[in-house]
């Protein structure tokens, strides 16, 4: 007995939904970036179901893609989180509002 | 059979680490579920015979993206205060957040489950793939039909690593002037 697609499909939500529940909770920016690396991973987990689904490469060659762009934004993100620590002291992302209003 | 049982342990595993990094406070332990989380997922790749995204995804994701997100949190050296300050802020906050991320849940699941998935079918059934390797077949559809966003690729990274080093290097400029 194989395990059905489906299954892998609603993993895929769950973990994209933890995710999203984990940006609105937290106030941390270090573990906001974690949970969109979360959301990514979901994202990635349906592209290869569908890809095993349909007999098809194409969705494996994406995840290569989401990896680049997730890497791009890991170490773009992570330095702008250095530089706001090194001006304000915090990471908490109520103090670095400036740019809400 | 022991196909099924390892999906049911891993994504067990995988979705008690993902709330693990949701929940913990401290940002070390959330960085550790994250890893954890990553190689339960690599698994999952192996049963979806996409092996070498599993390996990059253990060697990317969880090697290299998650030492620099574990070498960030060492270097900044977070105190206590400032983890738990102005946490209670907005009461509502969890409760609507935990609401709209289920409702999420069950939208996602209700278009998974009713949807059929139709498309042109693929030339790459399991066997095939087993036949040739999956790696082989990677190699060859990133250097013929995706080739040109490969290269693109190579522009994001570049322009990734001018953007760290400009965001690191105007600070250490702004505090010689001082």
């Amino acid at each position: 007995m194989t395990v059905p697609l489906t299954w892998y499909l609603i993993l895929s939500g769950i973990l994209f939904s933890i995710g999203a529940v984990g940006v609105l909770i937290n106030r941390n920016a270090l573990v906001i970036f974690m949970c969109i690396e979360l959301m990514l991973n979901g994202v990635n987990l349906a592209f290869v179901t569908f890809a095993r689904q349909q007999n098809s490469m194409d969705g494996q060659i994406f995840v290569f893609f989401v990896m680049t762009v997730a890497a791009a934004e890991a170490v773009v993100g992570l330095a702008i989180i250095i530089a706001l620590f090194r001006n304000k002291a915090t990471v908490n992302v109520d103090d670095i509002n400036l740019m809400k209003w | 059979m022991v196909e099924s049982l390892l999906f049911i342990i891993m994504s067990l595993i995988t979705i008690s680490c993902a709330i693990g990094v949701v929940i913990q406070k401290n940002p070390i332990y959330s960085a550790v579920f994250l890893i954890q989380t990553m190689v339960s997922i690599a698994v999952l790749y192996v049963l979806l015979h996409a092996e070498f995204v599993a390996a990059v995804q253990v060697m990317v994701y969880a090697g290299a993206i998650m030492v620099i997100f574990v070498f960030v949190i060492m270097l900044l050296n977070l105190n206590k205060e400032s983890l738990e300050s102005d946490r209670d802020k907005l009461p509502l906050q969890k409760p609507a957040a935990i609401t709209l991320g289920l409702i999420l849940v069950v939208m996602i699941g209700i278009i998974m489950a009713r949807s059929i998935y139709q498309g042109a079918e693929g030339e790459y059934p399991p066997e095939v793939m087993d036949k040739i390797g999956n790696t082989q077949l990677v190699g060859k559809m990133l250097f013929t039909k995706y080739v040109l966003p490969f290269e693109i690729t190579s522009i994001l990274l570049f322009a990734a690593i001018i953007g760290a080093i400009v965001l690191a290097k105007k600070q250490i400029i702004k505090e010689e002037e001082l």
